[in-house]
Formats: structure tokens, C-alpha cells, sequence
């Protein structure tokens, strides 16, 4: 099996342990990733905030050099990217005026028709009955708070992943690998996401809140599918225990980490010892 | 009825005009609490075309962008959306709130690094943000803002002060031009 890849500037950047992890799991599972070429940054919250044709554009020519290198299925692993593509190919696919614009905005032809996924996706269609019998050290001892955010299932009917209000994907695969999963209040509430920089007060006070509630429900550590929640959770966890003089002490994987874990890939080959935070109460992993 | 008519067309597939008032949007908006306006009121001020008082407010440069608001409408109105239209207006036409134009800072930092890079290079970035917050009304606490992060970054081998550039560099620029035209510019 073979994915189409768009890393996305973060996991290039100081989100490059989700990448290492990601990798390392795919080669575990003898799947394939083609990064498309040369491709470009997909503008985020800047884009869309400030001007919405450039917000259509960016993620467009990534689009196009998909389409022209004829990959069908693409991987995001951030889903901020996942959903401005998903937003661009929709609103290419919708309008012939726009598909001849965007062409020849981006320099390619690009009609829309390339299909986004999130990395649980990936997970699925590599198949949770194929995970489960790769597993080697099953998850015994987890008892994850499944963190989905805001745009893994969000806006709805542009992502169509999952449902919106309670998402259970990445319960499943990792009720197959052994953990439990809790059940919390805070699964898709954001974290803050990109304003970590310019306005990380919010971002305190939502990641102390989704933390807290965490640990209330008894997890004893959170799985993400983002780079921005694991920025805001994992390495802004100190401040966030700073700033409301309080111990969260809990762990945050990536789902990959945790697949990886299970299939019996060690801390270092998956980048869990380039993370932040650690366990207050020992998880033993 | 004519009230309706005044909506602005920039705010055309939104649908803006279907709002009644329920208040979901503000009910799971989680930064609500910070807003000097809250989500549902910008939305009756874009119907009733009275849009000075939603560019200057706080709140849109408050959100966070998770749209809840758009998910949870019951009359499909995309408030997020509207959110991004009433941003995109503020800063073309300089009304952005100076409690947090430091936002408004961070975003056209990015895409100005975007544009010149392809790919952003983060601690190019962060330094010019910081330098020009500092500039601009001497802010030390944001200067100072994770700096004790640096060392640890650097050790996880997750601070890399080059960056990445694309190759084809000049087709970024011109997609940039090419969509920040007369009027569009952010």
C-alpha cells in the first residue's frame, strides 16, 4: 500500500517527531509514503484569515502537482492542512470558473479530484484487523484520553470525518491494540491551536482545561493526530502548570507513537524521547 | 426587509441572512468568555450592515478558528467564515483592535515568510515577530516569551534556524501576487 504524502511545514519544522514516528510506523507496516514534490505551504490561519483566494490557491497547487504526478490518495498528518486541502478541492470540484482560475493562479492544471486524508484514515485502510495482528506488546497498561480538536472532525461538512460531536476512530484502533480508552468531556473542544504565539494566554487557559479533564476522567495520558495539540499540550504543559499552579503530569503521543509502541517499535525509534512532558505517576513505556 | 439587503457581498456564501438568533454559535464558542462582542451579536451587525463596530472589535481576532460555531448552526450559516471576512476586511482597512494587532502581526508575518520561502521556517518567523511586537510598543514579556524553550528545542533537534525553501520559489511569489491584487492585499 502506497499514500501520497504532505508533510506540512510544522512536521518539517519542530514537529518533526511526528514525522519520525509516522515514517516509522509506515515502514512497519510496509506502507509507503510519496512526498509530493516540491510542494508548498498551505497558508493555515494566515491565509484564511487575511485573504481568501490565497487561502484557496496555496493548497490548490499542492493539489496540482498531485494530479499531475498522479497520486490519488494524500496524506496531511496536520489536519489544519488536511482541511484547507479538503476545502480547496471541494471548491474546485464545485465550480468549473474556479478550477480555470485556480489553474491559472498555481501555473497547473488542478480540478480538485485528489482524495485528502488524516492519518487515522491512513490507520484504517491499512486496516485495524492488519493492526491488530502486527501487535507485539499490546497497549495493556493505557488509558488514553483520545484528543481529536477542532479540525480533525471540523467544519463537518467539509471534512466528513467521523462524527463531529463524539468521534470514536481513534478509540477503535486503540481498543484493538490493547489500551482503554476513557470517556471525557473535552475530545473535541480546540486547544488554542496557532495563536500559541501571538496570543498564548487562550492557549493556556484551553490546554489547562482540556489537561484537567483528562486526568479527571482518568486518563493517564492523551493521544493526539495534530502538531499544534501536541505543541500546545505537550510542550507548553510546564507553562500551563506555571501559570495555574497545578501538576498535570500527563504524557502526549501521537497516535502514531502509540501504534508504534504496539507493534513493538521502541521510544527512540518513534521520537517519544524528544517530548516535552512526563509522566507524574509512572505508565510503564 | 431591507435590512437584509444591505449585507456586504464579500459575506456572499455564508448565508449571513438565515441567522435567527439562537445563539448556539456563542453557546460553544470556547474563547466566548475573552470576546468584547459575542459571536451570534458580529453576526446580526454583518444583516443589519453595520460592520465598523464588528471591525474594530476584539473578538475577531479572538477566535480561534475551531469552527464549532459553523459545525453546530442550525441554519448552515458559516460563522467561522464570517469570522475570516470580517478579519480580512479589518486589517485591508486598517481597523484591527490595537489591544491584539499583535495577531493581526503574527498572521502577515507568516504569510510574508510563506511568500519569500514557500514553506515557513519558524524561527525566522518567531524573530521577526518578536522584533517587530518589541518595535512597536517595546513588548519585553514577548521578547522574552519562550526563550528559556530555545535550548530545549535545540537539544530534541526540533530548531532548525535555516529552514526549508522550495525550489521554485518564483511561482510562490506570483501566486501571492496574483491573489493579493488591487483591494485583496493582506
Amino acid at each position: 500500500m502506497e499514500f501520497g504524502y504532505y508533510p506540512g511545514c510544522a512536521l518539517h519544522g519542530s514537529s518533526n517527531d511526528y514525522e519520525k514516528s509516522i515514517r516509522a510506523c509506515m515502514k512497519a507496516l510496509n506502507a509507503g509514503l510519496k512526498e509530493l514534490d516540491d510542494w508548498i505551504c498551505c497558508g493555515a490561519t494566515a491565509a484564511h484569515s487575511l485573504n481568501h483566494k490565497l487561502s484557496v490557491a496555496l493548497p490548490a497547487r499542492n493539489l496540482a502537482i498531485a494530479e499531475r504526478d498522479g497520486i490519488e490518495s494524500v496524506l496531511a498528518p496536520c489536519p489544519m492542512c488536511s482541511m484547507e486541502l479538503i476545502k480547496a478541492a471541494r471548491a474546485l470540484r464545485e465550480s468549473e470558473p474556479m478550477r480555470r482560475e485556480m489553474s491559472e493562479i498555481v501555473e497547473l492544471k488542478v480540478e480538485g479530484k485528489t482524495d485528502v486524508i488524516n492519518l487515522i484514515q491512513v490507520f484504517e485502510r491499512i486496516g485495524v484487523e492488519a493492526l491488530k495482528s502486527a501487535v507485539k506488546k499490546p497497549l495493556e497498561d493505557l488509558k488514553p484520553a483520545c484528543y481529536y480538536g477542532c479540525l480533525l472532525t471540523r467544519p463537518a461538512k467539509v471534512v466528513q470525518f467521523d462524527d463531529c460531536e463524539r468521534p470514536r476512530s481513534m478509540e477503535s484502533i486503540l481498543e484493538a491494540l490493547g489500551a482503554a480508552p476513557v470517556s471525557w468531556n473535552y475530545a473535541t473542544e480546540c486547544c488554542g491551536a496557532g495563536l500559541t504565539m501571538a496570543n498564548e494566554a487562550t492557549v493556556l487557559e484551553l490546554a489547562n482545561k482540556i489537561l484537567k479533564n483528562a486526568a479527571a476522567s482518568g486518563a493517564n495520558c492523551i493521544v493526539v493526530a495534530c502538531p499544534m495539540c501536541h505543541v500546545n499540550l505537550d510542550m507548553k504543559q510546564s507553562a500551563v502548570e506555571h501559570q495555574y499552579d497545578t501538576e498535570h503530569g500527563l504524557p502526549i503521543y501521537y497516535l502514531s507513537d502509540l501504534v508504534g509502541l504496539a507493534l513493538g517499535l521502541n521510544k527512540k525509534e518513534l521520537a517519544i524521547d524528544k517530548h516535552f512532558a512526563r509522566a507524574r505517576v509512572h505508565v510503564k513505556r | 426587509m431591507e435590512t437584509l439587503q444591505t449585507v456586504d457581498s464579500a459575506f456572499s456564501g455564508t448565508s449571513v441572512e438565515a441567522c435567527y438568533q439562537c445563539g448556539k454559535c456563542t453557546g460553544g464558542c470556547p474563547v466566548a468568555g475573552l470576546m468584547d462582542l459575542m459571536p451570534n451579536q458580529l453576526v446580526r451587525l454583518v444583516q443589519l450592515g453595520r460592520l465598523e463596530k464588528a471591525l474594530a472589535s476584539t473578538a475577531i481576532w479572538h477566535c480561534v478558528s475551531c469552527q464549532t460555531c459553523t459545525t453546530r448552526c442550525p441554519q448552515s450559516v458559516d460563522c467561522a467564515g464570517i469570522m475570516d471576512v470580517l478579519r480580512q476586511m479589518s486589517a485591508e482597512q486598517g481597523k484591527a483592535a490595537p489591544k491584539l494587532r499583535r495577531v493581526l502581526v503574527f498572521q502577515k508575518a507568516f504569510l510574508d515568510n510563506v511568500r519569500r520561502n514557500g514553506r515557513l521556517n519558524e524561527v525566522e518567523l518567531i524573530g521577526f515577530f518578536k522584533t517587530l511586537a518589541f518595535l512597536k510598543d517595546f513588548n519585553i514579556p514577548l521578547l522574552m516569551k519562550d526563550t528559556l524553550l530555545a535550548p530545549q528545542l535545540l537539544q530534541r533537534g526540533k530548531l532548525h534556524v535555516f529552514g526549508e525553501k522550495v525550489r521554485d520559489r518564483a511561482v510562490v511569489r506570483r501566486i501571492f501576487d496574483r491573489c493579493m491584487k488591487a483591494g485583496e492585499g493582506a
